[in-house]
């Protein structure tokens, strides 16, 4: 038991840093850049040219296959390489969607000549993808979605909204999956296509967040008109390809969900006096502490157990799984019992009045969207029930109902 | 990245948790409960053939000289049988204790004859319903004698020596502990067991009147010994949490599937699943976090107060929560004596405490802490 690469881990490792040395800047200061206050068409711009020279040393999709620009390494490289990454100042994110979710679809549905088009410029950095699946009726249902597909020749078209759609404002493709069949039940009678989102009658619009803060869009759709050509799968079975999807979605999120953790609870409880003299030095201060301590190690742990079974080659357990549903709920506790530390002043939330520049104050209103997005905490209950413990299925009143039968509420 | 036990230790779990399997049914936890014995001795004589009494211990002193990492996975299966047995005592605590602090010629005296199954010992720091500090014990060693009473001493009624701990003359320091072992067949020790929350598992009332202690470390060294065993100990603990915990989840996932109300399998029920989920969860941060104590513990880490306050901490809530809601999940049956839930229910009370609950474990943890300044 050890915490050490392997040889060839450790050659691949000092491989990634020195090309991070000559490519790329540390850190000043330990501030990250990629908060939602800098100016994002900068950002874009600096992340677009960082993933272009990844893509052309190789590392920007280390696991995919060489015949699609990728470096046909294993997933452990591809964590070696992100660790290392983490300690630049680089622009991140832009490109996650895309090539995590969308374009592993397209490997698995879309023709040779489709790849070939879209494959190249999305690794480059030059196209960004995004994908259009929530609703504002279909969440955790996601299959439950109304936006309406028409085939009309050898076009569709397509009407409709999305929501929750992040990076829709600079996208320039998504990936869509729509009904094309009300009169079928609700998982047989949805379509999948990929479109321009430069189409006529695509509408982006940012949707305004607890914070304030804008990170996601609601797209509308207005008589969109899609090539058939750029259907993914067959008529009818878009849920089949949906899957594939989400599938990639668990592969490429489950890190952490940001904000506030230990150290930043332990340095407000150092620096902050309560009635009874310093904050780290109260009973119950320290009993919370140690509790959201063992939650995160553990996450952390389990982590390494993932790597671990990465490292050889094997499939990681289903314990990965426990991610989110551990740190969305902590990260709320966290910052929340921050501000009750600051008492009455815990309410200020300029960087300039309360401490930490306000970061408890910021994780607290972010929080409440981690335990949704990507998966509510209550769905993810079930997928560890259902499909980890192998518990029974929920009786499900929706299967074999045609679509437009089922009650909506509205 | 290798956080993980190796194939021959994985190797030596599965033949535990057959030798296990086939030797400890709850049957044999629920004879000693029923008062057939304070322990079950032919499972006892069976460990002993497996020589896992010696699994620590240095080949020099008659054990197998293999290391903590192959302790922990046997401490797993033992959780997971509720095995009523005095090993815990014997390995995780007295045989450290030795290990740590013995004399080269205590070290052969006992140590030998704790591989062999020939003595079984014990460590004696609880004196009733109070947390045990150095200001607050009363149990005292006074020119190579000591005098006071211990309770509960794990296997005390059936030891054959106990590491003690003891004020010295200058008491009220953290300096004044000292530890000594002790023949617990001395004419100066009196011992009575006494019923517990876990009656699977023995304890005693031990007491000294002028019993005949032999230091064991040095004498102003006692109170951080005390620590350094209970850490060592913790994280041998967590392991049998994990164990029993993962055993409750099993015993609720069987119930909920084969249980039928209102129609339907209750494990159909989102209330059920989500409460099976949050169980998984739970011992899946407890096994992480008791293999970074293992790790601790296997390489004689710095990290170890911090590692060993973790696994314990986490291990306690996950088989707390386990034992507790495998009751819920199996509804009336599970509250009967005959259903075997409440075994689990008592020897997760017990193990939360036997090293001194998770209310301290996390106040020496946050205090690791800070002194290590970075969390």
């Amino acid at each position: 038991m050890d915490f050490n690469d392997t040889p060839e881990e450790a050659a691949f490792r000092a491989e990634a840093r020195t090309w991070l040395e000559q490519n790329a800047k540390p850190f000043e200061g330990g501030g990250d850049e990629n908060t939602p206050t800098f100016n994002e068409a900068e950002q874009l711009k600096r992340g677009k040219a960082w993933q272009k020279k990844k893509a052309e040393a190789g590392y920007a999709a280390i696991t995919w296959p060489k015949e699609f620009g990728g470096m046909g390494g294993t997933p452990i490289q591809s964590v070696i390489y992100n660790q290392e990454e983490a300690k630049y100042d680089v622009p991140r994110g832009f490109f996650t969607i895309g090539l995590g979710m969308c374009i592993p679809t397209m490997m698995s549905y879309a023709t040779k000549q489709q790849l070939e088009r879209y494959v190249a410029p999305a690794l480059q950095g030059e196209e960004i993808w995004c994908q259009l699946f929530s609703e504002p009726s279909a969440g955790s249902d996601v299959a439950g979605l109304k936006t309406r597909c028409v085939q009309e020749g050898d076009e569709w078209v397509v009407n409709g909204q999305k929501v929750w759609t992040s990076g829709a404002h600079y996208s320039d493709y998504g990936i869509l999956v729509a009904r094309s069949d009300p009169k079928a039940p609700k998982h047989k009678g949805l379509t999948f296509f990929f479109l321009d989102m430069k189409s006529q009658g695509v509408e982006v619009r940012p949707i305004k967040q607890i914070s304030g803060a804008s990170n996601f869009n609601e797209v509308y759709f207005t008589d969109v008109r899609i090539p058939d050509s750029q259907r993914l799968g067959e008529i009818g079975e878009g849920w089949k390809v949906a899957l594939t999807t989400l599938m990639h979605e668990r592969l490429a999120i489950g890190g952490g969900s940001g904000g506030v953790d230990i150290r930043e609870i332990m340095e407000l409880a150092q620096g902050l006096d309560l009635e009874d003299g310093p904050a780290i030095a109260n009973a119950a201060v320290r009993e919370k502490i140690a509790d959201w301590y063992v939650r995160s190690k553990g996450l952390q742990y389990t982590r390494y157990r993932t790597l671990t079974a990465l490292s050889k080659g094997e499939t990681p357990g289903p314990e990965s799984s426990i991610g989110k549903v551990v740190g969305a709920p902590k990260l709320q506790e966290i910052s929340s019992f921050g501000m009750e530390m600051e008492d009455m002043g815990g309410i200020l939330v300029d960087k300039a009045d309360a401490p930490l520049e306000a970061a408890m104050q910021e994780s607290f209103l972010w929080a409440p969207g981690i335990r949704i997005a990507g998966g509510t905490d209550e769905i993810l209950r079930n997928i560890i029930a259902e499909r980890v413990l192998g518990l029974p299925g929920d009786i499900r009143v929706d299967k074999d109902v045609p679509y437009d039968e089922l009650p909506s509420g509205s | 990245m290798n956080f993980d036990f190796s194939d021959d230790q994985k190797f030596l779990k599965d033949q535990a948790n057959k030798f296990l399997t086939e030797q400890c049914p709850t049957a044999v936890p629920r004879g000693v409960l029923e008062g057939e014995g304070a322990f079950d001795a032919k499972l006892w004589d069976g460990i002993k053939e497996q020589g896992w009494l010696g699994v620590t211990i240095p080949e020099e002193f008659g054990g197998l000289g293999l290391g903590h990492l192959e302790l922990c996975v046997i401490a797993e299966e033992m959780g997971r049988a509720l095995a009523p047995v005095p090993f815990s005592s014997t390995v995780y605590l007295a045989a450290e204790a030795l290990l740590l602090a013995g004399s080269d010629e205590q070290k052969q005296t006992y140590l030998p004859k704790i591989a062999s199954g020939e003595l079984i010992g014990t460590f004696a720091l609880a004196e009733g319903a109070k947390v045990p500090t150095p200001q607050s014990l009363e149990t005292k060693l006074a020119g190579g004698k000591l005098s006071g009473t211990k309770i509960p001493v794990p296997d005390g009624d059936v030891a054959d020596f106990a590491v003690v701990a003891a004020v010295t003359d200058s008491a009220g320091e953290a300096s004044s502990v000292a530890l000594s072992i002790v023949d617990l067949t001395d004419k100066g020790v009196s011992r009575e067991a006494v019923k517990t929350i876990d009656p699977s598992r023995s304890h005693a009332a031990v007491t000294f009147d002028g019993a005949e202690a032999d230091a064991l470390g040095a004498v102003d060294a006692g109170w951080s010994l005390t620590r350094a065993v209970f850490d060592r100990a913790a994280v041998l603990f967590a392991f049998e949490q994990v164990g029993g915990a993962d055993r409750c989840l099993e015993m609720a996932k069987e119930y909920a599937t084969g249980r039928y109300a209102f129609g339907r399998q209750i494990g159909s029920f989102q209330a059920i699943k989500h409460k099976l989920a949050d169980m998984y969860i739970k011992n899946q941060l407890a096994r992480s976090n008791a293999y970074y104590g293992a790790w601790a513990l296997s390489t004689d880490a710095p990290e170890l107060p911090i590692a060993a306050a973790g696994a314990r901490i986490s291990a306690t809530e996950a088989f707390d929560y386990a034992s507790k809601e495998t009751i819920q999940t199996h509804g009336g049956i599970g509250f009967t004596w005959e259903m075997d839930c409440h075994l689990f229910l008592r020897r997760a009370k017990l193990l939360s405490l036997c090293v001194g609950g998770a209310r301290g474990w996390k106040d020496r943890l946050i205090a690791a802490l800070e002194r290590r300044n970075v969390a």
